[in-house]
């Protein structure tokens, strides 16, 4: 792992913040607790999760891992021409969608956020509907590349290819929600990269000017594709970032789900109780090249992409419901079992699924106007008497 | 009826649509308190509070950016960039954001923001207070771009902006900001985006133009009117999409075409125009199709330097006495 990482789970440093400490600080972040603290509630119960709940979300985040998985596949078998990878994000994903109430605030995802997005309510069918392009994929109808999410009615924002400026989107959902007063909070999504951009800044400085209630997680997998995050800033964590911006700022341990959802909680807390944004470090390993086209082999030894398996949050989450006698084996294999069939049966759905009509391709450039296709003069010399046409 | 100028169309606009409609919300640098260093935003905060006319920082690539995301949160946000000179920051957000919104999500998404900008020279603003960006912008689709030439017009079109479903790009000319007046009727209407405006009925030959240029148009169709001219006026209004069946037609009446804008030629509108009528009219045309615009510089600072590169009534004179004899 990058030194950055390592150096944002040590105990001993505090979050960044402007005002006051998060929770954050007080959690184990490698998910084995400490042993002779029964008299403490496991953290798990302090956050008022019902095993229900937490089976849940450790689903959620198999299930992400398990469509991602079938997704290199495809990738390789030819079948889908890009994949970039969620592997490694899960905890933080599902740990902070976890946190949200799904009927009023809005999520504003980029390219990482497949687990996030599946625990707002996408299915492993949407998700290889997009993989395939097929019409019915509910983010784009096979116009974007695939991991573009999007769902209009799980209110989840749509999203583009650049990097950074959906971070200014989710200030501006979030204004809306501030003057609507619907109790709404936005929470937004980028990496590393993205934090180097003017689109941070912007963001950022505004929600924090006009207290909305707004979430900006950084999920720091330490490489821009090939970039580390040393040669991408110069602070020891993108939270330090938020003094400087006036608002709540912390960096966790993103492989622990449990400090992902305990630091959203206040944050969303704090955005509803119009205190204003918060901006969360989240770090996490990325366990796969940038994405199907990358080799990460040329700028990441061996020794470092070892180590970062080490923090995959599924086996920290798995180490934890297991010594808390949460999950049993045979729920497990039930678990996984169900996840697997449920991949498998998206993806023959998908693969069922039609592709979107030629035609389609000129509608929703306007809602009031659609663009002619330019092949229609070629083809219809009647309408044309005289001109260079055949 | 009211006599208005532009600015003030601008203002009865906003203030009409925010009254109608509590969507609608104005942001932008300098847009509350002050009400816009142009004033187009007078009195509207103090008549719809903080919340909904917001002063921004400084930062016009957050201003197009907050406006995209509370669009897509269910807000009709009409973002003022102070001067379209600084509307470049925005690019990224108003061409890959708010431009492909409802295509990339197959039509879930839809980004109604209007980004207003004064634009244009002529008022001796220098290199940074004086462009014209129209062109920029003209060759995105899902975009669309207005451009008023009257107090009227301004008035309906801006309505029609705001409630229209996708991102507009609303742009006046500052010059006639203040010395532009017309009667605006105080009541509600709007003026269709996509509609030109036929502004003078005449034979000889057609100017296609938009914005500022109108105005010298008409003041040289009434000199040359002595001479037994009779000059066509086509105001295009909404630049994207444009009307191309207005434009047939006009070339139709008239078969001889001057296309006139203060934007620098190169890759201008009156580029797309011509190509049209090259493709489309044909068979219609009595001579050449003749482009006036600015030479294709920066607008300099200096009276003496920026007259030089800018098209004037003698210029347009002289454009359509050539044509004419042609």
């Amino acid at each position: 792992m990058a030194p950055a990482r390592r150096k944002s789970s040590t105990p001993e440093k505090a979050p960044a913040g402007a005002r006051g400490s998060t929770s954050v600080q007080r959690h184990k972040t490698n998910g084995v607790i400490a042993v002779g603290r029964q008299r403490q509630l496991a953290e798990h119960q302090r956050l008022g999760l019902s095993t229900e709940r937490l089976l849940e979300m450790f689903e959620t985040m198999l299930l992400a891992r398990a469509v991602d998985e079938r997704q290199w596949v495809l990738n390789r078998q030819g079948t889908q021409p890009f994949h970039i990878s969620c592997q490694g994000h899960e905890g933080s994903g599902v740990g902070s969608a976890f946190a949200l109430d799904r009927s009023r605030d809005v999520m504003v995802p980029y390219y990482r956020s497949l687990a996030a997005v599946m625990a707002f309510g996408m299915t492993a069918k949407d998700i290889m509907l997009s993989a395939l392009a097929r019409a019915d994929d509910p983010a784009n109808g096979g116009r974007q590349m695939p991991a573009h999410y999007g769902h209009a009615k799980l209110r989840i924002l749509t999203s583009g290819s650049p990097v950074a400026t959906q971070i200014v989107h989710a200030a501006g959902a979030a204004l809306a929600s501030k003057i609507r007063g619907d109790g709404g909070v936005s929470i937004v999504y980028f990496g590393d990269g993205a934090s180097s951009k003017g689109d941070f800044h912007e963001g950022l400085n505004f929600a924090a000017i006009h207290k909305l209630p707004a979430i900006f997680v950084c999920e720091n997998n330490h490489y821009a594709i090939s970039v580390p995050s040393s040669k991408q800033m110069a602070v020891r964590s993108v939270a330090d970032r938020a003094m400087g911006y006036g608002m709540f700022g912390a960096s966790i341990d993103g492989s622990d789900t449990l400090a992902v959802y305990a630091c959203v909680m206040e944050a969303a807390a704090r955005a509803r109780a119009g205190e204003g944004p918060t901006l969360i470090e989240s770090n996490v390993p990325r366990l796969t090249p940038h994405s199907s086209d990358d080799d990460d082999r040329r700028y990441r030894p061996e020794a470092e992409r070892e180590e970062a398996r080490h923090h995959d949050p599924i086996n920290v989450f798995l180490r934890y419901l297991q010594a808390h006698h949460l999950l049993t084996s045979e729920t497990e294999a039930a678990i996984r079992e169900r996840v697997q069939a449920e991949v498998s049966l998206a993806l023959e759905e998908a693969e069922a699924a039609p592709m979107a009509e030629p035609e389609t391709a000129f509608d929703h450039v306007y809602a009031d106007v659609r663009v002619p296709d330019f092949r229609a003069r070629l083809y219809s010399p009647m309408t044309l008497p005289r001109g260079p046409y055949p | 009826m009211s006599e208005l100028s532009l600015v003030e169309s601008v203002r009865v606009a906003l203030q009409e649509e925010m009254q109608a409609d509590p969507t609608v919300i104005v942001l932008g640098e300098d847009v509350g308190v002050h009400g816009g260093v142009f004033r187009a935003t007078d009195g509207l905060q103090k008549q719809f509070g903080e919340n909904r006319v917001i002063d921004t920082p400084l930062a016009e690539l957050g201003i197009a950016g907050v406006a995209i995301g509370a669009a897509m949160n269910g807000l009709r946000p009409v973002a003022e960039i102070q001067f379209a000179d600084y509307i470049h920051p925005a690019y990224d957000q108003i061409v890959n954001e708010a431009a492909k919104i409802r295509y990339r999500s197959n039509g879930t998404f839809s980004c109604p923001v209007v980004f207003r900008a004064p634009f244009g020279a002529g008022v001796h603003g220098g290199l940074y207070h004086s462009q014209s960006v129209e062109a920029l912008f003209f060759h995105v689709p899902g975009l669309k771009i207005v451009v008023p030439s009257t107090p009227y017009d301004c008035k309906g079109l801006l309505k029609s902006s705001i409630r229209d479903e996708d991102p507009v790009l609303f742009f006046e000319h500052k010059k006639s900001y203040r010395r532009l007046r017309g009667e605006v009727p105080d009541e509600d209407y709007v003026v269709p985006l996509g509609k030109a405006d036929l502004k003078r009925r005449g034979s000889d030959l057609s100017i296609i133009t938009y914005g500022i240029g109108v105005h010298l148009a008409l003041e040289a169709s009434e000199r040359v009117a002595g001479d037994g001219i009779d000059v066509e006026i086509l105001d295009l209004r909404t630049l994207l999409p444009l009307d191309t069946d207005a434009i047939k037609e006009t070339v139709a009446r008239t078969s001889k075409v001057l296309i006139l804008h203060e934007d620098n030629k190169t890759g201008g509108i009156g580029a797309e125009v011509a190509a049209i009528i090259a493709e489309e009219s044909f068979e219609e045309l009595d001579g050449p199709i003749m482009r006036l615009a600015a030479a294709d510089t920066h607008v300099p600072y200096a009276p003496e330097l920026e007259e030089a590169i800018l098209p004037n009534v003698d210029d347009v004179v002289a454009a359509v006495r050539r044509l004419a004899e042609y």
